[in-house]
């Protein structure tokens, strides 16, 4: 099959499906790649890379768009590229089923398959795909480096001789991927991180990032993200004001917030208010990475940057993947690769859209002429379901324990008098029976019992192959039973206790021997 | 020689068994506890010999020397990993030396009951025969019954741990395996046990004593048969408490309060340890000497993803990284004979400060305690040896895990699906650990045949190949 790689008609858009690499891996699956030229030329991969990696390099877009099977690219196509889509040919780019709805069912009427990027589905098998993540987790570096880049200060903090500078304080609302790889940065240029997420499970993974989480005094039975996907979902109005109080609290202490709160398939929600920016320092900066969905902050304009009345600088840009073009653009060309791969099972240059496959399935909104969306849900949950956590054990009073620690006494002591007399009668009737001269030996064996009872539950696990070899040793006790009797007259009696003795004999030394040998052994550091 | 020594003797052995095994508190103590053991034996030996030994003393001599000599070269030459195989091998002598001298004790019956009868003088007769002769029908009797128990559980100790040496050396299949008919074989044999005991009892007969002693070696070849590898810890202890009831039994039968002392002591260690085995398995005792894993109840969850596999570069790069790093040793690292190149590992990770400690599971290799041992032979330290409950918690705050041939002790299914055959047995939490890599032959699944979602877990990377010769390639990249 062709793959081709058009250059990105949206304005700005510096990214490219399609990297020299990615067309090296992709011919070794069987197929041929073309590109545009020109296509690589803003994110630093010029005609010639691609020409060296065996890429053929095509003049215009419409002779591409004319000879290649599959057609990857970043955005989703405009008008003019959905007319030059053509039956039976497959589109693989960011395509929005939702918000493109009608060219979704223009490509359908055409035949063409189109496989949109952002609906590969979230389960380990498909990370590799994930573009959304990937793209997501260059938008957080590049939100942390636009922040300081507006922002006058150093992030660490530094005492130097000409003063001492106080570290910045970054909050990062939203802990996804986004969320997470601008905490990474932040921390690691040596700023103070706080993060605060609306799924209280992710604040491990903050914590494990180096940023403190911020807890909010506030009880609600969470929904386990485990049933969006691993999204957030809405939340209740009362966790919102809590929410919302504890970030006026944070607002005069921060000097750069970083919002990344989107909810699948709505507007994004307000949670840097009006007055929270008031309440910041001049100097500050917010980055909104939601700003393409309204803007976690009502002041933000998309694709601008601004600066309030009080000196607060709220960055609006939604083009942070474009603006690191070459790193972008390796990250999304080997994301298509992983997709091809998947859709060519054998590696032998022939495409089989295999609609079985959960995640192929998923991703496909289109498909032998009709509209394939919304997908069935996948048959494995993205994130396995949270088992019920524990109830939180209540402190118990002084009393309580006492009346606890009582009670247990006594049921122990219960336990041991009905053990004991159940054994004393059983013991008796045995004696009511047996003559007493077996009975002398079997208190004898009864105490014994209970010796060895006592004795090995304070064995040290660890010695427990000493302890197997150790008893081995001196259950070869029994050759006292032979010896007794090597003596006696009849032959047979002789040659039966001489055959005891013997691998007695063998077992003793041996016992005790492979016991020294493995105690020796054992030495503290 | 004055009978009044010989008991103050065995007074005094029995004293020194008992420290034996109460000195195995702890690693230091049982270096002296062994002592306890080895004179606690001599004393006991010598005593019997002086005292109502009879006869033949050059002979005893030379034969406890001649199989001394024999258990001396096994002892000395027995790989720490063949430990499993060594120790089932001597529970079987054990076993059937109770069987012998459960014979003996018949013959001697018949024959002195026969000159009772006769009314020839017993005065020169041997003390355990001088005891007979003046014993009453009812108290014959009760001998009969137990050096009946004697013959019975030292033969199902003899064929058992052979099957169970067979096992664990890899010369009979460790699947489990029963014959057509199952445990009904079992009962059928047991219920022959049972006749022929009051055959016996009424008629003290040799035929009865012979049938059962047929019937009780099936029953251990067809017990142990049927239990499969994963189980061998718990097979093993059980053995081993199976060899101190029959010296038990033994000991009543001749009227000899050492060898109930000991035999008891032996028999409730055995049984202890096979507790805690099954414990640590969340099994019940029944379940496993019926043998087998019960079918799973219901479906069981499908593994989702796949196995990344990784590089020794890789591995190296992470452990060259971490700060702290558990090891997590199984039954694979004995077979690979690995535990040197693992205690070298550590060496050059701990001389780097960094923090490596090992997590133990109980049942983890073929016997109780077997990892422990393995690496006191590679003279790791044993401080750093942590068992589950200690170390379980620490799985959070640790860079690397490294799970090198086990499998089935690492599960998370144990505690995620219900459904697994596995379900609600204590695991070590490795992946809870930032980073998993499971040194591992192949894909293939574990002993149990269980599959293991850890292996698909995101932080979990297949470090594949032979556990020594992949140690050997990750060890000159650690610097």
């Amino acid at each position: 099959m062709k793959i081709g790689t058009p250059k990105e008609v949206f304005e700005g858009e510096r990214r490219v499906a399609m990297t020299p690499d990615s067309a090296l891996q992709l011919q070794k699956l069987g197929h041929e790649c073309l590109i545009e030229s020109g296509a690589g030329e803003a994110s630093g991969f010029n005609d010639e890379a691609y020409a060296e990696a065996g890429v053929d390099v095509v003049k215009t877009a419409a002779a591409l768009w004319k000879a290649a099977d599959v057609v990857a690219k970043v955005r989703a196509p405009d008008a003019s590229e959905m007319k030059r889509l053509g039956e039976g040919q497959t589109l693989i780019s960011f395509f929005s089923p939702v918000a493109d709805e009608e060219k979704m069912k223009a490509a359908a009427t055409k035949g063409a398959t189109v496989v949109a990027m952002e609906m590969i589905p979230r389960i380990s098998r498909a990370q590799k795909m994930d573009a959304l993540s990937s793209m997501a987790n260059i938008a957080g570096y590049r939100a942390v480096i636009e922040a300081g880049n507006n922002f006058g200060r150093f992030f660490t903090g530094q005492i130097t001789a000409a003063g001492k500078v106080p570290p910045a304080k970054v909050l990062v609302v939203g802990a996804g991927v986004a969320g997470l790889a601008a905490i990474g940065t932040s921390t690691a240029l040596g700023a103070i991180t706080l993060a605060f997420d609306v799924r209280p499970e992710v604040a491990e993974q903050v914590e494990s990032m180096g940023a403190q989480f911020v807890y909010l005094d506030f009880e609600e039975e969470q929904q386990d993200g485990a049933v969006t996907g691993g999204y957030a979902s809405v939340s209740s109005p009362e966790f919102r004001e809590a929410q919302l109080a504890k970030f006026r609290e944070l607002a005069p202490e921060v000097d750069i917030v970083i919002t990344t709160a989107l909810i699948p398939n709505r507007e994004a929600p307000e949670i840097w208010t009006a007055d929270m920016v008031a309440a910041m320092k001049p100097g500050s900066v917010i980055v909104d990475l939601a700003a393409e969905k309204g803007g976690n902050c009502k002041q933000t304009v998309m694709d601008e940057k601004i600066v309030t009345e009080n000196g607060v600088t709220i960055i609006g840009y939604t083009d942070f993947p474009s603006r690191m073009g070459a790193q972008a653009s390796t990250l999304y060309a080997t994301n298509i690769r992983h997709l091809m791969t998947d859709l060519t099972p054998a590696k032998d240059g022939v495409i089989v859209h295999n609609m079985e496959d959960d995640v192929i399935r998923g991703a496909t909104i289109a498909h032998a002429s009709e509209v394939t969306f919304p997908p069935p849900p996948p048959k494995v949950n993205a994130i396995a379901q949270q088992k019920n956590k524990p109830a939180p054990v209540k402190e118990l009073t002084a009393e309580e324990k006492r009346a606890k620690e009582l009670a247990a006494f006594k049921a122990q002591t219960k336990n041991q008098v009905i053990l004991l007399g159940v054994g004393g009668i059983l013991l008796l009737g045995v004696g009511l029976v047996a003559p007493a001269s077996f009975m002398q030996h079997f208190i004898v064996f009864v105490l014994s019992v209970f010796i060895g009872f006592q004795v090995i539950w304070g064995v040290a696990h660890s010695l427990h192959t000493p302890l197997m070899a150790i008893t081995n040793a001196i259950s070869s006790i029994i050759i006292l039973g032979a010896l007794m009797q090597i003596g006696s007259g009849s032959v047979l009696v002789v040659l039966l206790a001489a055959l005891s003795v013997f691998m007695c004999g063998i077992n003793i030394f041996g016992g005790f021997l492979v016991t020294r040998r493995m105690l020796a052994m054992f030495q503290k550091s | 020689m004055d009978f009044g020594f010989t008991t103050a003797a065995y007074v005094v052995a029995a004293i020194l068994f008992i420290l034996s095994l109460g000195g195995l508190s702890g690693q230091e103590s049982a270096k002296r506890a062994v002592w306890y053991g080895i004179v606690g034996m001599a004393l006991a030996v010598a005593a019997t010999l002086i005292g109502p030994g009879a006869g033949y003393w050059p002979l005893s001599i030379l034969l406890i020397a001649g199989g001394g000599a024999i258990g001396y070269q096994l002892a000395t030459k027995v790989q720490m990993t063949q430990m499993p195989e060594l120790v089932a091998a001597m529970h079987s002598l054990v076993g059937l030396a109770a069987v012998f001298v459960g014979l003996i004790a018949h013959f001697e019956i018949g024959r002195v009951m026969a000159m009772v009868a006769a009314g020839e003088s017993t005065a020169d007769l041997g003390t355990f025969a001088a005891l007979i002769a003046k014993k009453d029908i009812v108290e014959i009797n009760i001998l009969r019954v137990e050096l009946f128990l004697g013959v019975f559980i030292g033969a199902v100790t003899f064929t058992g741990s052979v099957i169970a040496y067979g096992k664990l050396a890899g010369k009979v299949s460790s699947a489990a395996e029963k014959l057509p008919g199952g445990h009904v074989l079992n009962i059928g044999a047991a219920a022959i046990s049972l006749i022929t005991l009051v055959w016996y009892f009424n008629t003290g007969g040799f035929v009865p004593l012979f049938l059962m002693m047929l019937a009780a070696l099936f029953i251990g070849y067809h017990l142990i048969m049927g239990i499969g590898g994963a189980d061998m810890p718990v097979v093993v202890s059980m053995l081993n408490s199976y060899s101190g009831w029959a010296a038990a039994a033994i000991g009543f039968s001749l009227g000899n309060d050492l060898l109930i002392v000991v035999g008891a002591l032996v028999g409730s260690s055995g049984a202890i340890l096979s507790y805690i085995m099954c414990k640590a398995m969340n099994r019940s005792f029944v379940s496993v000497i019926l043998g087998g894993f019960g079918g799973p109840a219901g479906e069981q969850m499908a593994v989702e993803g796949e196995q990344i596999a990784i590089e020794a570069d890789g591995v190296a790069a992470a452990l060259n990284e971490a700060d702290s790093v558990i090891i997590i040793p199984g039954y694979g690292m004995a077979v690979a004979q690995a535990q040197t190149g693992v205690a070298e590992l550590v060496r050059k990770l701990r001389a780097k400060g960094k923090n490596v400690r090992f997590a133990i599971h109980p049942v983890a290799g073929r016997l109780p305690g077997h990892m422990n041992v393995l690496l006191a032979e590679a003279k790791v330290p044993y401080d750093i040896v942590m068992e589950m409950d200690e170390i379980n918690d620490d799985f959070p705050n640790t860079d690397v895990a490294i799970v090198i041939g086990s499998n089935d002790i690492v599960n998370p299914a144990a505690q995620d699906d219900p459904n697994s055959p596995i379900a609600g047995m204590p695991v070590l939490e490795c992946w809870k650990a930032k980073q998993v890599f499971v040194s591992k032959r192949g894909q293939g699944t574990g002993y149990s045949g269980i599959e293991n979602p850890l292996f698909f877990k995101e932080n979990t990377r297949m470090f594949y190949g032979d556990a020594k010769a992949s140690l050997d390639k990750l060890l000159p990249m650690i610097d």
